[in-house]
C-alpha cells in the first residue's frame, strides 16, 4: 500500500492519527449500518417474494376474467364499456424513513373502491365484466402493497451496495494508507533524531580533538 | 416524519388486452407495442407525478433501459406484473437481481427450496 506523499513532519504525525482515529469510527459505524441494513433487507425480500407469487396468481385470474368476458361481448363494447373507469382507485404516498434511506409508503384510498357502481349500461356488456371488475378491484390492495414492498427492497439494495463499498474502502484502502504513513513518519522522524545525534556527537569530537592541540 | 399526499392515481403501461383491465379500476392507461412507447409513457407518467406504474413483463422487457431509469428514484415505483401471457419470471427475477446486488450472492433461493 502505497504511502500518502507527506512531508514527515511531527505536526502532520498528528494530523494523519487524527485522521485515523476518524476513518476507525466512521468505518465501524458504517459496518453496523451496513449489517441492520442487509437485517432489514432480508426481511422485506422475503416478504416481497411471497406478496409478488400471491399477485401474480391474483392478477393472473382476474385477467383472465377479463378475457373472459371479452370473448362474450364485441371486442368495441368492452372497450367502450370502461372508456369511463368503473372505480376510481386512488392511493396516498407517504415517507418512511430506514435507516436515513427514504422509502415511499403506498395506501390504497379508502372509498375508492367501496361501493360499486356500473358506468357502463346493462344492454350491451356481460355480467362477466362485472365479476372480473370485482376481481380487480380486490387484487389492487395486494398489488399496492407489493409496489411499496418492491420499491423499498430495491432502494435498499442500492443502499446496501453503496455503504459496502464505503466499508470496503475505508477497510482496505483508507485505514492502511493511514497506517503506513504513520509509520513511514515515525520511523522518519526517529532517523533523523538519531543523525542530529551522531552530528553532534561528531562536532564535539572535533572540538576536544582541537582545544586538546 | 410521516406525512400524507393528496389521493393520487396509478398508472399502467403495457399490451392493449392486460391494461383494459387496470382501466377498469381507474388507472391511467397508456398502451405500447414498443421499447420506444414503452419508455414514452413511463416518462409521460413519471412526469404527471404518478407514484405507482404497473407494467406487464411483456412490455418492461422491450425496455430494460427505461427501467433501470426509475430504479433509484423514491418518487416513482415501477412494477412489472404479469400480462395476459401470464408470468415468465421477469418480476421475480428483478428481486433476485436486487439480492445479488446487495449481499453478493442470491441466498433467498436456496431458503426457498428448503422450505418447499
Amino acid at each position: 500500500m502505497a504511502v500518502l506523499h507527506v512531508n514527515p513532519t511531527r505536526m502532520e504525525l498528528t494530523q494523519i492519527k487524527r485522521r485515523l482515529v476518524t476513518a476507525r469510527r466512521g468505518h465501524k459505524l458504517l459496518k453496523d449500518k451496513r449489517d441492520e441494513l442487509v437485517r432489514q433487507f432480508m426481511k422485506l425480500v422475503r416478504e416481497n417474494l411471497r406478496l409478488r407469487k400471491q399477485v401474480e396468481e391474483e392478477l393472473s385470474l382476474a385477467l383472465r376474467d377479463f378475457a373472459l368476458a371479452g370473448a362474450v361481448m364485441e371486442p368495441g363494447a368492452l372497450r367502450q364499456a370502461l372508456l369511463y373507469p368503473a372505480r376510481q382507485a386512488g392511493i396516498k404516498v407517504g415517507r418512511r424513513n430506514i435507516l436515513s434511506v427514504r422509502v415511499p409508503e403506498f395506501t390504497v384510498d379508502e372509498g375508492s373502491l367501496g361501493e360499486a357502481v356500473l358506468p357502463y349500461g346493462m344492454a350491451e356488456t356481460s355480467a362477466q365484466l362485472d365479476n372480473a371488475i370485482a376481481t380487480m378491484a380486490q387484487a389492487l390492495p395486494h398489488l399496492i402493497a407489493l409496489a411499496e414492498k418492491e420499491k423499498t427492497v430495491s432502494l435498499l439494495a442500492d443502499e446496501i451496495q453503496k455503504t459496502r463499498r464505503r466499508v470496503n474502502a475505508l477497510e482496505y484502502v483508507m485505514i492502511p494508507q493511514f497506517e503506513e504513513t504513520i509509520r513511514y513518519i515515525t520511523m522518519k522522524l526517529e532517523e533523523n533524531e538519531r543523525s542530529a545525534l551522531i552530528r553532534l556527537m561528531k562536532v564535539k569530537e572535533m572540538i576536544a580533538e582541537r582545544t586538546a592541540q | 416524519m410521516k406525512h400524507m399526499s393528496n389521493k393520487l392515481r396509478i398508472g399502467v403501461v403495457g399490451e392493449e388486452e392486460a391494461i383494459l383491465a387496470f382501466k377498469a379500476i381507474g388507472a391511467i392507461a397508456f398502451p405500447a407495442e414498443s421499447g420506444e412507447e414503452v419508455t414514452a409513457a413511463l416518462f409521460k407518467l413519471s412526469q404527471d407525478g404518478v407514484p405507482v406504474i404497473f407494467i406487464t413483463e411483456q412490455a418492461a422487457r422491450m425496455a430494460p433501459e427505461a427501467l433501470a431509469r426509475y430504479e433509484t428514484t423514491p418518487d416513482v415505483a415501477v412494477i412489472p406484473v404479469p400480462g395476459t401471457m401470464g408470468t415468465d419470471g421477469y418480476g421475480e427475477a428483478r428481486v433476485h437481481e436486487n439480492v445479488i446486488k446487495a449481499i453478493g450472492a442470491d441466498i433467498v433461493i436456496d431458503q426457498e427450496k428448503r422450505e418447499g
